[in-house]
């Protein structure tokens, strides 16, 4: 399966589906401060990783396939969960890139800031996507070994 | 004014990479980037600045547990989306008690250890 970029997927999007996003990702970021000065560092820590804006990109996804599915005349509503349960699939992965993402950072902020954010993107990105590789090649196997069942 | 710079910095910082996960395929791999690190690079930012690195160490230190329970959140999302009727709407706000429970749950017995 290869990974690819699919620009026409941005036309589907409508000006304020973004403007949207931008407010939530905008509002999460003022609530994680100021839950960190309210309550402290320790509880304030928890809230970065919080689904900020995973509810309305799921619900994006889910109603962009199913719109598509309808414009095609077929019924999109399942497929458009489907979508969904597939990005959330994926953020699930990307959540472990995020567990590396912290412990990267906290090891290496107090010697130097910019070298930690540096580093710790690039765990962030290198681990989700070996998390995310390694789901496809167990999946691949599995396929192929329920295949070889079936015909044989 | 703080808040208003954290509004504007977060704000960008997740749209660009719910736009990079717009844009890639398969649905999967653009997931990756619902779990981007988009708030955590702007309040982390911010932090250095305002309050130095050893305070910034500690908040990303309580985010290993956030991020945790953000997997284990994304998997119900999944599950919930897969086996219930339910739309996306629905079952990412029901999966965000999963994710109180396991954020503070793991913070106890962080605390506790």
């Amino acid at each position: 399966m290869l990974v690819r970029a699919s620009p026409s997927a941005l036309k589907e999007g409508r000006w304020y589906e973004y403007l949207i996003r931008f407010a939530l990702g905008g509002a999460a970021t003022m609530f994680a401060g100021w839950v960190a000065s309210r309550f402290g560092p320790l509880v304030g820590g928890l809230f970065l990783a919080m689904p900020a804006i995973f509810c309305a990109s799921a619900t994006l996804i889910e109603t962009h396939e199913a719109r598509r599915k309808r414009e095609a005349g077929v019924r999109g509503e399942r497929r458009g969960k489907q979508a969904a349960a597939l990005d959330a699939a994926g953020a699930a992965l990307g959540g472990v890139g995020l567990v590396v993402f912290a412990v990267v950072f906290a090891a290496s902020v107090e010697r130097s800031p910019v070298a930690a954010f540096v580093f710790a993107s690039a765990a962030w990105l290198s681990a989700s996507i070996a998390a995310w590789w390694l789901r496809h090649k167990l999946r691949s196997a599995r396929n192929l070994a329920a295949n070889s069942r079936a015909v044989g | 004014m703080e808040y208003v710079a954290r509004f504007l910095i977060g704000g960008f910082v997740v749209s660009a990479f719910a736009l990079l996960g717009d844009l890639l395929r398969p649905k999967s791999f653009a997931g990756l980037f619902g779990a981007a690190p988009s708030v955590a690079l702007a309040t982390l930012g911010i932090a250095v600045i305002t309050h130095g690195a050893s305070y910034a160490a500690q908040e990303s230190r309580a985010m290993v547990l956030g991020a945790i329970a953000l997997t284990a959140y994304s998997i119900v999302v999944c599950q919930l989306l897969m086996r219930t009727g339910i739309g996306a709407l629905k079952a990412t706000s029901l999966a965000f008690v999963v994710w109180l429970l396991v954020a503070f749950g793991l913070q106890m017995l962080a605390g506790a250890a």
